[in-house]
């Protein structure tokens, strides 16, 4: 038994794919499990890890998955490989570094033509804390503009890694698939721990079943859960009994114990998914192991907006649909918040934009509310004059300046990944948003590090899009939290129609104060369309007004033309604008369409 | 299928219009976007035995009312195919009940031959596309006449003995300015037409001036020029004792477009021809638009009907609506009960209530109608009729 078991473990293989957005990954995770016959062709769904439409079509990964995979290798041997998944963008960090630590060794898939990104580079830094072997691998390699060697001593160069026999290989023509695989059995360490220790299982990740309750992803570092075991979850302290054990294959298999180096699921009638935090650890509450795994941070919000049903009857089903997400996402925060301007809503906490992003359109897809989101803001602590200490998430909740004794504002070390070419704009990017020039690292003859300290606030409005449009979006980007610091911020307010709108309300830095009142006031100009009657757009910061413009009155509207009996093409023009009006909100007299709100993050478009 | 139902023939007697496309242009103007071809090699003889098919195997239509043939242009058929056309008409549409038998034509194409034929068919209505007066304007648009072709044309047709006659005027074109619309608007009154027709610019897409706009090379008087240039054209026509009975439709009393009426009143209509609209038995039907498709078409099943829609109740009240509201008369609150048994204010309470407050929308026992407001905001007040 204890022979068999020891065996098993010398057999299992688990790792993880790092990649930037692209580059491959989905692809590449296809062809393993089609290669490792865990799907038959029919069954095969292209990109079969990335379940949710939405991570479809975006072509990104949002939640992690695991699949058991058997791999029949050179040796005769067959091995147990665990591919754990994982998410590809900035504001998911923390679940990344938690899934790799739940591997012994990493694919590092680099795109032949692209070389190595930021985010890539992130990841393998954060693969290398966890002491995951890597293996390179060289995709894309039949694309025309593929330079693989260049990438090779890319590789080489910026992250120090053995590149001499990394795979080349091409996910989507099938090439090098074999050699991957082998090279994950010669060189992933099998897990090592001691199956009859008490347990510790790391929780990389969980989701919420409506029959089930949450199921908790984990990873067995020591001992041995079964079924109807008593288990604790050592950062909460709460116990639940085992319910079900499995593991995916992607098929769904119930076990009835998991062990050492097995990556499956667990579900113990958990109701709520914040009693499952992603790297916590789970251990037997009889036999508790005497401390938890380490690396175990609770997530906050970094980014908060607020969310506004556009038709105020749906306030409930917005509500409904933010605790429906939240089952499945604890990194979600929100309370209701009432706006002068846009009525019931809810102020949402954010990992980051792309999380923001994300659950903005799985409520309007999903649920089918038609939403109004306020410009994202960060959080501000202020000391008022009276010694008060208070956290702003709301530009309009702002005291008024006299009594603000001090703001302080969260700051991040920005690391800009770019070919040199663009190493100009980049500088001049970062400086047009407060950033502090810090450092700047030539990782090879023509691509470059740059690293600057920069306002949260400046990354959240739009430094991502103008970064990829000034560099033709050859630059990639990569940040995290430093701490916060003191800045001489002030609140603007932008009247529509003489009236204060309490959702167009920002924080700017005074010096940039004029120039973002400016553009701002443009940029709703020709976003509100014209009405009955002309409307006055103004910027103020206290009772001072800083920049205005004005849209004018509709005058002509009618289709004044000989459409023959063509009936449907008068309804079709028709129906178009009575959809707009269904996204407008009326704001006083004016009606407001969704755009208008996140005027503020497109100033720079055209 | 729908066109050899017995239920179909029988609402025939219905149908108090038939609309006939002729697709054929000898140039292709730069706004339009009908269903238009060069006549120039195209088949038009096998369009012609096409045509015939399709509205021989309609039926017989003792209590049609209103004839109209339009296009593209069908004056730019030569005479043998022109005679032909009215010929087929005479056969098979033609009786005592038509009131009205409008064909299209353009100023550079109307001969006296083809006028005398015209009269001899019993065509009583000539619509005659003009557009403007002002000859650098007719050039940049696309049209091949000159101002005075207009002229000339709507006398001979007088000549002829048309005593009902159209002219087509447009607004809101390239460099136009609001002296050059007023101009053309007084040339077209000393013509002395019984009616008038306005139509404002539209960019649609595959179109000349639509490319031309996306690579920003047309300039458009914009909305405030093209509100003032309108408000001119209500008043001086209204002074020269037109009627405004439709938003871009004139007519000295009486002299009204029966044909277009029907659509406005939302009334059944016959569809003939290449990518005509029908309105028959309450399905809006569309015939195949490419031209050999459409004869093919016809030659295999008898007709070229190539969609239909099944207008539901709630359309159909949208559509009376949305048509109505067009007309100045706008729309009869008894005539909306008697069609469709429910009272208007009942469906559109809200909404009424909304557009009037803005000054949109006129209400008395009777009716309800666009203001002087409501002229200009037109979709405005039709897309808040749509009850989805």
């Amino acid at each position: 038994m204890s022979e068999n078991t020891n065996n098993r473990q010398s057999r299992i293989r688990n790792f993880s794919i790092i990649a930037h957005i692209d580059h491959g990954k989905s692809t590449l995770a296809d062809r393993i499990l089609e290669t490792t016959s865990a799907l038959t062709k029919r069954e095969m769904k292209a990109q079969m890890l990335d379940a949710m439409d939405l991570e479809r079509e975006r072509g990104i990964t949002i939640k992690l998955n695991a699949v058991q995979l058997n791999y029949k290798a050179k040796d005769g041997e067959t091995y147990i490989f665990h591919l754990i998944d994982t998410p590809g963008h900035v504001d998911f960090t923390y679940e990344v570094s938690r899934s790799l630590a739940a591997c012994e060794g990493a694919l590092l898939i680099v795109d032949a033509a692209q070389g190595i990104e930021a985010q890539t580079l992130a990841n393998v830094y954060l693969a290398l804390e966890n002491d995951l072997e890597i293996i390179p691998v060289i995709n894309k390699i039949d694309l025309p503009n593929a330079e693989p060697e260049r990438v090779r001593q890319e590789i080489e160069d910026v992250i120090g890694l053995d590149a001499s026999d990394s795979v080349l290989a091409s996910a989507k023509a099938g090439i090098g698939i074999n050699d991957i695989l082998e090279q994950i059995v010669e060189k992933v360490p099998s897990p090592q721990g001691d199956p009859n220790a008490p347990l510790k299982a790391l929780i990389f990740d969980s989701m919420y079943d409506p029959y089930r309750g949450v199921v908790a992803y984990i990873r067995i570092v020591e001992g041995t859960v079964r079924v109807g075991d008593k288990i604790k979850m050592m950062a909460t302290n709460k116990t639940f009994e085992v319910i079900e054990l499995g593991v995916s294959t992607p098929k769904i298999v119930m076990k009835d114990e998991l062990s050492v180096g097995d990556v499956g699921f667990l579900t113990a009638s958990i109701k709520n998914v914040k009693d499952v935090h992603v790297g916590d650890t789970i251990t037997n509450a009889i036999k508790p192991a005497a401390e938890q795994l380490p690396g175990y941070r609770k997530m906050n919000p970094m980014v908060y907006c607020g969310l506004y049903p556009i038709d105020s009857s749906k306030y409930n089903d917005l509500r409904e649909a933010l605790e429906r997400l939240e089952l499945n996402d604890s990194a979600l925060q929100y309370e209701p918040e009432t706006s002068e301007a846009l009525g019931f809503g809810f102020r949402c906490g954010f990992l980051g934009l792309l999380h923001m992003e994300i659950i903005q359109e799985r409520i309007e897809r999903e649920f089918n509310i038609d939403l109004i989101t306020t410009a994202p803001s960060v959080i501000y602590q202020i000391e008022t004059v009276d010694g008060e200490s208070l956290r702003v998430d709301n530009p309009s909740k702002m005291p008024e300046k006299k009594e603000i004794e001090s703001i302080e504002e969260p700051y991040v070390k920005a690391t800009i990944m770019t070919p040199n070419d663009y190493v100009g704009q980049v500088m001049e990017l970062c400086q047009g948003k407060r950033g502090d020039f810090i450092d700047m690292v030539y990782l090879s003859e023509n691509r470059v590090n740059i690293i600057y300290h920069l306002p949260l606030s400046e990354i959240v409005y739009d430094f991502f899009d103008q970064l990829k449009s000034s560099t033709k979006g050859y630059a990639s980007l990569d940040y995290e939290f430093l701490g916060n610091r003191p800045s001489k911020l002030v609140k603007m307010d932008i009247l529509l129609n003489g009236e204060k709108i309490d959702a167009l309300s920002l924080i700017v830095h005074q010096d940039f104060a004029y120039e973002r009142g400016k553009a701002i006031v443009e940029k709703l100009k020709e976003l509100i369309p014209r009405q009955q009657f002309e409307v006055p757009i103004q910027a103020a910061i206290g009772q001072k007004i800083i920049a205005r413009s004005t849209i004018k009155a509709l005058r002509k509207n009618v289709l004044a033309k000989c459409y023959g009996g063509d009936i449907s093409r008068k309804r079709k023009l028709l129906e178009k604008q009575k959809e707009g009006k269904k996204r407008m909100k009326t704001v006083g007299r004016v009606e407001v369409p969704q755009e208008a709100f996140m005027a503020v993050l497109r100033i720079n478009e055209d | 299928m729908f066109c050899n139902s017995v239920a179909y023939r029988e609402g025939v007697c219905m149908i108090k219009g038939a609309y006939i496309h002729i697709p054929f242009c000898e140039h292709i103007c730069y706004y339009c976007d009908f269903n238009k071809v060069f006549i120039k090699n195209q088949p038009v003889d096998d369009y012609l035995d096409a045509l015939e098919k399709e509205i021989a195997q309609s039926g017989s239509h003792p209590n049609l009312k209103t004839i109209y043939i339009g296009g593209g242009t069908p004056t730019a058929l030569d005479t043998q195919q022109f005679n032909r056309l009215l010929n087929i008409v005479k056969k098979y549409l033609l009786n005592e009940s038509i009131i009205e038998y409008t064909i299209e034509a353009n100023p550079e194409n109307i001969t006296p031959e083809k006028l005398y034929l015209m009269k001899e068919s019993g065509v009583t209505r000539l619509s005659i596309g003009v557009q403007t007066f002002q000859d650098e304007i007719l050039e940049s648009i696309g049209r091949l006449h000159h101002p005075d072709d207009a002229a000339k044309a709507v006398g001979e047709a007088k000549k002829a003995g048309f005593e009902n006659i159209s002219i087509d005027l447009m607004f809101g074109l390239p460099n136009q300015t609001e002296d050059m619309l007023i101009a053309s608007i007084q040339e077209a009154l000393k013509l002395q037409t019984e009616h008038i027709s306005i139509y404002s610019l539209q960019i649609e897409p595959k179109t000349i001036f639509f490319n031309r706009m996306k690579k920003g090379k047309l300039t458009l008087p914009g909305q405030e020029l093209e509100a003032k240039m309108f408000e001119t054209l209500i008043r001086t026509l209204e002074e020269k004792g037109f009627n405004h009975y439709e938003i871009s439709n004139f007519a000295k009393p009486g002299f009204e477009s029966r044909h277009n009426s029907l659509y406005w009143q939302n009334e059944p209509y016959y569809g003939f021809g290449a990518g005509s609209h029908g309105y028959i038995y309450g399905q809006r039907v569309v015939n195949s638009g490419p031209i050999n498709k459409y004869i093919q078409r016809v030659n295999n099943r008898g007709h070229a009907c190539t969609a239909t829609h099944q207008v539901s109740i709630t359309e159909a009240i949208e559509e009376e609506m949305f048509l109505g509201l067009r007309m100045k008369q706008g729309v009869n609150k008894r005539h909306f009960y008697e069609k469709f048994g429910r009272p208007l204010n009942s469906l559109y309470n809200r909404t009424i209530k909304d557009l009037k407050q803005k000054g949109l929308l006129y209400e008395d026992e009777d009716r309800l109608a666009l203001t002087h407001e409501g002229l200009f905001l037109g979709n405005d007040v039709f897309s808040s009729f749509l009850l989805g």
